[in-house]
């Protein structure tokens, strides 16, 4: 028994000292403190969960005890400097057959697709050592997927992690483009919808600049950016009379109006000739276009509609406060709804013949609500009176009954 | 009214009576007589139970030329008949009114029967009727509920029917003929619907046929204090016309009541509520609060209440079995009370009849209050 027991404490400090271990690396990488205890977080880092070790990135033999042995043994490649990370990370990640088998639905295009970004362009070409690269923004043994919470590529995590360079003011000074772009997007609707409502669908940085690829999108290119999701809308532009106007002139598609990082709430008052109009600052009344009679007659098509919607829903708000029965009208506002969004989309074609009809359509639901309300209001009241003469008739009736029984029982 | 008005009643009258002889039955009714005392009140609950069933009778009547059982019409129907059909929302209303009153009306009934001890000697058949007429309507009242296929009707019914499920024995069988299968669906409205509108309404006529022969056969039950009383200091009404007089005034004013209720709450109000909602979705995340019906409120809220294990016993089936002895015991009450029919107080009985009505009050507050 007491061999048994000493096998057992050998075998367990033989355990404790890694004597024998497959990775021995982190017995002495733990504790290098000018690491910054980056060793430390590789057991959070995606790799590591899928079954990888320092060696498979950094070579070398990872079962022997000396950090010199190790060194010298085969396939050593040690750490990359700034320069070599992108190469040292698509060894793996270029081969299209290693990926297979850890994550077959995995790109493998990162390299190829960072080569043409400035990032790559700069670092490729002009060695600049300043420019982004994998680890700029995957870190370094935090790797995470991007959909891990945790991971500075998570779409809610990517626009601090852009950041931590972009607004950098002293770090970008070289490069002279502005650093209030995280500031402005976080402002937008954009930026409140990702970062404070915590929806993940509204578009982080990469989703208009792309990721390894990031490039500033172009002039011609900016309704394709930004028709990915407002598809509709990019459309009617393309469509419509302002599309070759802006290109002639240089003006950045949706942005002109939109502009860019601050995506502001919409109004319906951005069009028309009012002060809050934008219409204004590219058009005059007398530059020879229908611009600005056009624009009034929209906003004025919309505000009809505005009203018409918020008249309905008065009237339909107190038919539910008398509890009446307003599925079908509450089924109708919505389609009102639905005309108004429909309507200020088809702003973008800038054309009042389209605008007019979907307003007028929602107009004359919007009526039909009103009216709908109104009768039901109105049969409140008759159930009321109808109630009140009932209970008279019964009560009249008790009244009669109650004297007769007064009369029988004084017999 | 003239005279020859009169004269054409009197014909009238006379004409039925050769025929129905209507005399010798206005004799009869009018040779009974009917106590008069302190507690006399308690006398109209029957009646006023009586006159909110057929005001069920002929609402549901109504209800049922447009109602259309199935997953794909049930609701559909129910929204046409609130919404489109004149009067549907009323005839609605006082449906749904008219049933909770009258499973009050029949609770209050009972307990003042049993409190009164009104079970004892010779109407022992007629608290046994009475008990089974209650069960009928607490099962109308069940089975009305999942009928307009509602998200709340659709959960409470699916939680309502696997509490059956927990029955010892029985259970499962028990729960899956009452679906119509394993779950709730289209088949379980079906078979509600034909209990509802048939088979319910066929055993409680039987059985309210029973119920009220053995009230006129036997009269009213005098207080147990009047055993010692001399005739002389009794005090009585006629039967006719007296207290049918008095009845229906009674059920005018239960008229008028269920008027103002139906037209001010259509939907109900508080705890006791049936709007229509939205649809049932077998597939949607059933809503925060499931309640049943208020009263069956204390039984849910109790069989919660308990741990998941009692001795070797599953906590809910442990519940299941309390109740199922609880009230086959206050069924057999006319026949554990022996001392009622010798006139003697039956403190074990009124103890335990407080118990149980204590029991249910609070159950039911905790059960509304406890989200």
């Amino acid at each position: 028994m007491i061999k048994f027991i000493l096998i057992f404490i050998g075998l367990l400090l033989f355990s404790i000292n890694g004597f024998g271990s497959d990775n021995n690396c982190m017995s002495c990488h733990l504790d290098l403190e000018d690491e910054g205890g980056s060793a430390s977080k590789f057991a959070k880092d995606i790799h590591s969960q899928k079954g990888l070790g320092c060696a498979d990135c950094h070579g070398g033999d990872p079962t022997l005890d000396d950090m010199d042995d190790v060194r010298d043994s085969k396939g050593f490649r040690g750490v990359p400097n700034h320069l070599e990370v992108p190469d040292f990370c698509a060894r793996c990640h270029s081969d299209a057959a290693y990926m297979h088998d850890h994550n077959p639905s995995m790109p493998v295009d990162q390299l190829a697709k960072y080569k043409t970004s400035i990032h790559g362009q700069r670092l490729f070409s002009a060695k600049d050592k300043k420019v982004a690269n994998c680890v700029s923004c995957h870190s370094v043994h935090e790797i995470g997927d991007g959909q891990m919470p945790y991971s500075s590529t998570h779409p809610s995590n990517l626009p601090a992690t852009c950041a931590k360079c972009h607004s950098d003011k002293d770090y970008m000074t070289e490069y002279k483009i502005p650093t209030d772009q995280f500031e402005k997007y976080s402002s937008s609707v954009h930026g409140l919808a990702l970062l404070e409502r915590g929806d993940l669908g509204a578009p982080a940085c990469n989703d208009c600049h792309g990721n390894h690829g990031a490039a500033p999108p172009g002039v011609s290119s900016l309704a394709a950016v930004c028709g990915v999701c407002h598809a509709l809308e990019a459309e009617l532009f393309e469509k419509s009379p302002h599309a070759d106007a802006f290109l002639e002139n240089d003006f950045p598609m949706c942005e002109t109006c939109h502009s860019n990082h601050a995506i502001f709430k919409l109004s319906d008052n951005m069009i028309g000739t009012t002060e809050s109009a934008l219409c204004t600052e590219c058009h005059a009344a007398d530059d020879g276009t229908i611009g600005l009679p056009t624009a009034d007659s929209i906003l004025t098509s919309l505000n009809n509609l505005v009203m018409a919607h918020l008249d309905a829903k008065q009237s339909l708000d107190e038919a539910i406060l008398k509890g009446m029965m307003t599925t079908n009208e509450e089924f109708l506002l919505k389609e009102v709804d639905q005309s108004l969004i429909q309507a200020r989309t088809l702003i973008h074609s800038f054309n009042m013949d389209s605008v007019a009809p979907k307003a007028m359509e929602g107009i004359a639901k919007a009526d039909t609500v009103m009216v709908n309300s109104a009768g039901l209001i109105d049969e409140y009241y008759f159930r009321r009176k109808g109630l009140a003469v009932a209970s008279l008739v019964i009560t009249f009736l008790a009244f009669m009954l109650y004297r007769k029984i007064r009369k029988i029982e004084q017999k | 009214m003239n005279g020859a008005q009169n004269n054409l009643i009197k014909k009238g009258y006379q004409w039925l009576d050769d025929r129905l002889h209507i005399n010798s039955l206005v004799e009869y009714m009018s040779s009974k007589a009917v106590p008069q005392h302190s507690h006399s009140i308690f006398y109209y609950l029957g009646g006023i139970t009586l006159f909110l069933f057929i005001v069920q009778v002929i609402t549901g009547i109504l209800l049922l030329m447009y109602y259309r059982p199935g997953a794909d019409s049930a609701y559909e129907s129910v929204k046409f008949i609130v919404s489109e059909v004149s009067f549907g929302w009323l005839i609605r209303a006082i449906h749904s009114w008219s049933a909770n009153l009258m499973v009050l009306a029949a609770f209050l009934h009972m307990f003042t029967v049993f409190f009164t001890r009104a079970y004892r000697k010779p109407r022992e058949m007629t608290w046994y009727t009475g008990m089974g007429l209650l069960a009928l309507s607490m099962t109308f009242g069940f089975s009305g509920y999942l009928l307009p296929w509602n998200e709340l009707a659709f959960f409470a019914t699916r939680v309502g029917t696997g509490m059956a499920g927990a029955m010892p024995v029985i259970g499962d069988y028990l729960m899956v003929i009452m679906r119509g299968g394993e779950e709730v669906t289209g088949a379980t409205i079906g078979r509600f619907f034909g209990l509802h509108v048939a088979i319910l309404p066929l055993l409680t006529t039987g059985l309210l046929t029973l119920h009220m022969i053995f009230i006129q056969r036997q009269g009213m039950s005098e207080p147990m204090n009047w055993a010692g009383k001399k005739q002389e200091d009794k005090k009585y009404m006629k039967f006719f016309p007296n207290f049918i007089y008095r009845d229906a005034l009674v059920w005018l004013v239960a008229l008028n009541i269920l008027a103002l209720l139906a037209v001010i709450f259509p939907d109900g109000i508080g705890v006791v509520h049936w709007p229509l909602g939205i649809k049932a979705d077998p597939f949607a995340a059933p809503p925060a609060v499931i309640r049943p019906e208020w009263y069956f409120m204390f039984a849910f809220q109790a069989l919660k209440m308990l741990p998941a294990h009692i001795w070797f016993l599953e906590g809910e089936l442990f519940g299941i079995i309390v109740f199922g002895l609880g009230g086959l015991i206050w069924m057999l009450i006319p026949l554990l009370d022996r001392r009622a029919n010798e006139n003697k107080r039956s403190p074990m009985i009124m103890a335990f009849g407080t118990f149980v009505v204590l029991f249910m009050v609070v159950m039911t507050i905790v059960g509304y209050l406890v989200e």
